[in-house]
């Protein structure tokens, strides 16, 4: 199979993550790009993993050249990536909701950065 | 051109095309639906790959668990069902980042593997990866359960404000943050 089909649509998702990130104000659309960019390089561990690999049998075993002794070394990074998304999209979505209880809002560009007297501070003081 | 290359080919443009939906689209619950659709083409192209295992917890995990809770997010903070028209930013210093990025690594990418042909890899079945992950990968695997438990019990903590609060006068407080720390523990 030519890898340059599922390594060219991992790098368009990849930029369609950063344009989502950039372009969205809503913070739920947000995290829905950054979805975007995280599977863009799934997608390129699980490729390499696959073609690569295979590619480098005849490669003379030394310290730099040779890639990892374990096969299906990319498969298993990108299982770790699936759970380190969730777990961000776990947390991502409790800020955004404690946000929105706070705020009644979840556009990401008013955001204060600095801290502002408001009234919801006055009964959770963070 | 394969049967293989024509499915990569068929998928990967359904997941851009998804993709670009969901960073265009003006409804808020159609966007988390083309994402729906795109990760379904993404474990699609993991199946094609012979990612077997990673393709079905994409489906589980991505498709199942993630996709619900953003839309879970986007009912509880009152979204607008309909087209809203303030969902956007203004498109140029994004396009110029976003298409830099994406045509860039393509490019990039393109001119790396040329119109090569590989091998396909062995199938990653849930055998031999379960081999793979509780041998050479155990230590990784046990720090991420312990990311996990991180995340769930600072996912609990941030979303109930009555724990860990610092009250401006502690007359009246019912719950100490003292008292607290162990039902976090709990949860």
């Amino acid at each position: 199979m030519h890898a340059v089909i599922p390594y060219v649509t991992a790098a368009l998702l990849f930029g369609l993550g950063v344009y989502g990130v950039l372009r969205r104000r809503n913070a739920i659309l947000v995290l829905m790009a950054v979805e975007l960019m995280l599977n863009g390089v799934n997608l390129i561990f699980v490729t390499a993993d696959a073609t690569i690999r295979s590619a480098l049998v005849g490669v003379q075993v030394e310290a730099w050249a040779y890639p990892n002794g374990e096969p299906h070394a990319g498969a298993v990074f990108a299982l770790f990536v699936i759970v380190l998304a969730a777990a961000e999209v776990g947390v991502g979505l409790a800020i955004v909701l404690q946000y929105y209880r706070l705020r009644q809002a979840v556009v990401v560009d008013e955001v204060a950065l600095h801290h502002e007297p408001h009234p919801a501070d006055e009964q959770v003081a963070s | 051109m394969t049967v293989a290359d024509a499915l990569l080919l068929a998928l990967g443009a359904v997941a851009v095309g998804s993709g670009f939906l969901v960073v265009t689209s003006v409804h808020l619950v159609r966007a988390g639906l083309y994402l729906v659709i795109s990760l379904g083409a993404i474990a699609g192209l993991y199946l094609v790959l012979g990612a077997e295992l990673v393709a079905w917890v994409q489906v589980l995990v991505y498709v199942g668990a993630v996709v619900v809770l953003l839309l879970f997010a986007v009912m509880l903070t009152r979204a607008p069902i309909g087209a809203s028209k303030d969902l956007d930013r203004p498109a140029t210093p994004a396009l110029l980042i976003g298409g830099g990025v994406g045509l860039g690594l393509a490019v990039l990418l393109v001119d790396a593997f040329r119109w090569t042909i590989y091998p396909q890899a062995e199938t990653g079945t849930a055998e031999r990866m379960g081999e793979q992950i509780f041998g050479a990968w155990v230590l990784p695997f046990e720090v991420l359960s312990i990311l996990l438990l991180a995340a769930l019990v600072g996912a609990i903590v941030l979303s109930r404000p009555d724990l860990g609060a610092r009250r401006p006068a502690p007359v009246t407080a019912d719950v100490s943050s003292e008292a607290s720390v162990p039902e976090t523990a709990e949860g």
